[in-house]
């Protein structure tokens, strides 16, 4: 009886970790702040798991690590910055409806902008080195080094303002927690396409396919399903995702440089760490895991604060060297 | 495969292949009856050298090049460059040991290479003084890059290669929030600035009267210095590639099962090769903090010279050793010298906004950046590499 | 263009290598339609290399693989799978964080489930009823046995590459697969089956080749290998002709 409740206890741990942490900041901080931060790590979580779930996808299916990721980031937060200028009437309106259209218009370019690099980015870069890890690490670092020098000569090298809309600044008030406006809209944006992403894998076919495909590629192959061509939408998907991403992150910072997407990048791969490559329900986890971390980490131990998800990571693995849910028997 | 509970052997396809420098103990250059007479020769490159005649004959022209430097090329800057590209080829060529040799992909080289500098850095200006303080820094800065490295290694290294690399992604990266928090010790992220023992301060003098038209003083010593160790440095490295130890490497680069079958611990070879790397990289790092005269996070720790190192490895020529040579010169010229030609390209196409900034002098590295793309997918054994398979 | 004979797969001196190694020697072998045509031999002998040959997963060095008259060493495994070839690998394949029903769901076109050949199948698996949404990684070795046999024979294949079905499993199993395996013969199923268990060999073979290191050393009836006890102790060994 005792080892079958150690093994259901071994097998739900990894989702304890994330409320623990939750419960115990709040008596290292006090409720006010609690509410702020814990809100504030949410959405640096979706934030972040726009950008690592397309990653760990790509990984799972495929086993391509792709360190140009972090490009397609920053191709989303500055197609944000074309796509807002003329929109300034829009942003500048002090209508809640036309301040969500223009960051709607956004989103959507960022997608498509950075989906249709990352089609072109699949068929010359990737397709040639499926199944070699030391070239993909080796070229996909040198297209992230071509693609950021090519933002800036579009874009010029300076980084620029990305002020939020007019009724997205300040904040609003949970009891006496103030909550950052465009907190709330990011965490809508994150949670949907988060329950958007979960409805396809788990819904339909094609969903279906990817599931089984990060489990086990060959016998889905065998099955009779062209997993390429499965993973070029994959891919095409994750980079859309990476560029709404970026979108979101450059227009929360209101600040946008070529190197936004690198700074996200250390973070997605300790998210990918932690949660499991492969695993997008494990993504998710981490990344809310990871973005609580940083904020309580900023509030408690401001030193350690940059350095407090690394440690995180090290604890982890220490724990489960896999990560949280990895897929596959242990 | 992401899960898959069973063995099956991957058939390796041709993508999967890589095309490095074949491995040294196959590809024994031809042995002219000169050389053989020149054996002490031959023992210097541990058998191993460049190539046939006309390798062979551009490395000694190099080494020539850098023995008379500073009547060569006088000035300050070019010394500077020298000095930098001496450094660069230890830290490349302890790079090469791990990836080319061994087939194992590390973004922690410069975490390595900080610590070395950080060594002499913080000996200097803890109130130690001269050379003394000097061989401490360097000893203690090898030191912890040697356990560190070994800690890494055997916690790390038994994982997959992407795991291993996204691990010391994070952990190099610790270590620079680490060197930029920690201000007491290494001075914060303005890092330190220290003074290097007398014979190698800009003020000194070796001979009162210039040397054909070179005066000898403390940058010149300092290069020689540098220029020196590198070489010994160096050699040592051709030394343990052509060792039966390298021989052991290499095999677990082309097929680690087959070499675990045979007997030998994969890990225990991959653990110790890292440490070798590291603490070249810590030497290389005391060298540069030497040069400097002072160490910063930017200085040795930024993760754009992870790339550049990269960058030099691949274009030079994986595995070679030679190729850090090659590679090192051809990228530090190309960050000082590109942008002189991109300013001339810049200037014919002024007209068109959008070519002149393409071409603007502080995109350098968006060209440095195509050529490595453009290396690896179609020249992946390096520009040395192929030079040597042409024969 | 079909064969005017009634082979519907045929393997021509066939070899593949994994690597550096070679494995198979030129292997040459025909599987009739509607009968079931055993491959035995000892471990290693280079069975699973064969079928997974076949299957597109490695591709031959050399050699002709013919099915219904279609060369198809050159194709990919997922073109392979849809002119109706269906795998049962020896790790068996199924994905343990999907449901038996979504297993099987993906041996399915478009339009889900046949009834009637979904209930065929249930009729000779009913375990695989009551475990029909549960995670696959949950059941037993020899209920994950039943489900990738049962999501290869749901749709209508024409031929079945099955490798060692009843490896490591109890005799009341093994008595279930082979009903089962009878009935698809029933059916004029082709199958091409791998095994270990000269009884069941015995039971459901029509014909058989036997390979020994990368090599076919005997071709013939299985009727007639099963009445020959010096011909299976010489080309199989003591250990399987006492095979449970």
């Amino acid at each position: 009886m005792s080892k079958e409740w150690l093994g259901r206890l071994q097998q739900w741990a990894p989702y304890a970790v994330t409320p623990l942490i939750v419960l115990a900041a709040l008596p290292a901080m006090g409720l006010t702040a609690w509410v702020t931060l814990t809100i504030a790590g949410l959405t640096m979580g979706m934030m972040l798991f726009l950008v690592a779930s397309g990653l760990t996808l790509i990984f799972g299916l495929m086993e391509v690590l792709n360190f140009a990721h972090a490009a397609f980031v920053t191709v989303g937060a500055f197609v944000t910055v074309s796509v807002l200028g003329p929109l300034v009437g829009w942003t500048t309106a002090p209508s809640l409806t036309l301040n969500l259209l223009a960051l709607l218009m956004a989103l959507l370019a960022a997608a498509a902008a950075s989906g249709a690099l990352g089609f072109v980015f699949e068929r010359i870069i990737i397709r040639q080195v499926y199944g070699a890890p030391l070239h993909q690490i080796l070229i996909t670092i040198g297209a992230l080094t071509v693609i950021e020098q090519l933002v800036i000569v579009i874009w010029g090298p300076d980084a620029i303002a990305l002020p939020k809309p007019a009724r997205l600044r300040g904040s609003v008030f949970l009891g006496s927690s103030p909550i950052e406006t465009y907190r709330l809209v990011a965490l809508f944006v994150g949670l949907a396409v988060a329950a958007a992403m979960q409805l396809i894998l788990t819904r339909t076919r094609i969903g279906l396919v990817v599931r089984a495909g990060v489990e086990d590629r060959e016998m889905v192959q065998s099955l009779g399903y062209n997993i390429r061509r499965v993973f070029v939408g994959i891919f095409i998907a994750g980079t859309a995702l990476a560029g709404m991403g970026g979108m979101m992150w450059g227009q929360y910072q209101a600040l946008v440089n070529y190197q936004i997407g690198d700074s996200m990048l250390i973070l997605v791969f300790i998210i990918l760490i932690i949660g499991g490559l492969g695993s997008v329900g494990g993504c998710f986890i981490a990344a809310i895991l990871v973005g609580l971390t940083s904020n309580y980490a900023e509030f408690l131990a401001p030193t350690l604060a940059l350095g407090s998800n690394i440690l995180l990571m090290a604890l982890v693995l220490l724990w489960r060297p896999r990560g949280l849910f990895p897929i596959g028997e242990q | 495969m992401a899960g898959q509970p069973h063995k099956i052997p991957e058939q390796p396809s041709e993508q999967a292949t890589i095309a490095l420098a074949p491995a040294v103990s196959s590809s024994k250059p031809y042995q002219s009856g000169k050389l053989r007479r020149a054996s002490w020769l031959s023992w210097i490159v541990s058998d191993d050298p460049p190539g046939r005649f006309l390798l062979n004959a551009i490395l000694l022209l190099l080494l020539a090049a850098f023995v008379f430097a500073p009547f060569l090329f006088p000035g300050t800057k070019a010394l500077g460059v020298a000095s930098r590209i001496c450094i660069f080829v230890i830290l490349v060529a302890s790079y090469d040991l791990m990836l080319g040799y061994t087939g194992i992909v590390s973004f922690a080289h410069t975490m390595f290479f900080g610590i070395g500098a950080y060594g002499v850095a913080i000996a200097l200006t803890q109130g130690w003084v001269g050379w003394g303080a000097v061989i401490l820094g360097a000893a203690a800065g090898a030191g912890v890059s040697l356990v560190l490295a070994a800690a890494i290694g055997i916690l790390s290294l038994r994982l997959r290669a992407i795991f291993f690399a996204m691990i010391t992604l994070a952990v190099a990266s610790f270590a620079q929030i680490l060197a930029e928090q920690w201000r007491s010790l290494t001075g914060g992220e303005d890092g330190l600035t220290f003074s290097v023992p007398a014979i190698l301060k800009p003020s000194f003098r070796l001979f009162a009267d210039p040397v054909l038209g070179v005066t000898i003083n403390g940058p010149v010593i300092t290069y020689y210095l540098i220029f020196i160790v590198s070489l010994v440095l160096f050699l040592l490295m051709l030394r343990i590639v052509n060792s039966p130890f390298g021989r052991v490497l290499q095999a677990i680069r082309e097929n680690e099962f087959r070499v675990e079958a045979m007997g030998y611990q994969v890990v225990a070879y991959r653990t110790m090769i890292s440490a070798l790397s590291a603490v070249m990289a810590a030497l290389a790092g005391t060298l540069m903090a030497l040069l400097l005269g002072y160490n910063g996070p930017d200085a040795t720790l930024s993760f754009s010279l992870m790339i550049d190192i990269l960058m030099m490895v691949v274009i030079g020529g994986m595995g070679t050793i030679y190729g850090a040579v090659i590679g090192s010169i051809l990228v530090i010229l190309a960050e000082y010298y590109l942008r002189n030609v991109l300013g001339a390209v810049n200037g014919a196409v002024s007209g068109t906004p959008f070519l002149s900034a393409l071409f603007h002098p502080d995109r350098w590295l968006l060209w440095l950046g195509v050529l490595f793309v453009l290396i690896v997918t179609f020249f992946p054994q390096g520009l040395f590499g192929w030079l040597r398979q042409r024969r | 263009m079909a064969e005017a004979d009634d082979v519907l797969l045929r393997l021509d001196d066939v070899h593949t290598d994994i690597g550096r190694y070679k494995i198979l020697h030129g292997v040459s072998l025909t599987a009739r339609r509607g009968r079931v045509t055993m491959l035995l031999g000892r471990n290693g002998a280079g069975k699973t290399t064969t079928l997974r040959t076949i299957m597109g997963l490695w591709k031959a060095r050399a050699g002709q693989i013919t099915f219904d008259g279609q060369p198809i060493g050159a194709m990919d495994t997922p073109d392979i799978a849809q002119l109706g070839i269906a795998y049962v690998p020896e790790y068996m394949g199924i994905f343990g964080k999907l449901t038996v029903r979504e297993n099987m769901l993906l041996a399915t076109g478009a339009q889900g489930f046949a009834k009637d050949s979904l209930d065929r199948v249930l009729a000779w698996f009913p375990a695989l009823k009551l475990k029909w949404d549960s995670a696959a990684g949950s059941l037993s070795g020899g209920q994950k046995q039943m489900l990738a046999i049962a999501r290869a024979i749901v749709e209508q294949r024409r031929l079945l590459l099955v490798d060692e079905p009843t490896k490591g499993l109890s005799p009341v199993v093994v008595d279930q697969l082979v009903e089962a395996l009878l009935g698809l013969k029933s059916e004029q199923t082709t199958i091409l089956l791998v095994e270990q268990n000269f009884r069941v060999a015995l039971a459901i073979g029509d014909e058989v080749a036997v390979m020994d290191q990368g090599r076919i050393v005997h071709s013939g009836d299985m009727a007639a290998l099963g009445a020959d006890e010096e011909l299976q102790q010489r080309l199989l060994g003591l250990s399987m002709a006492v095979g449970t």
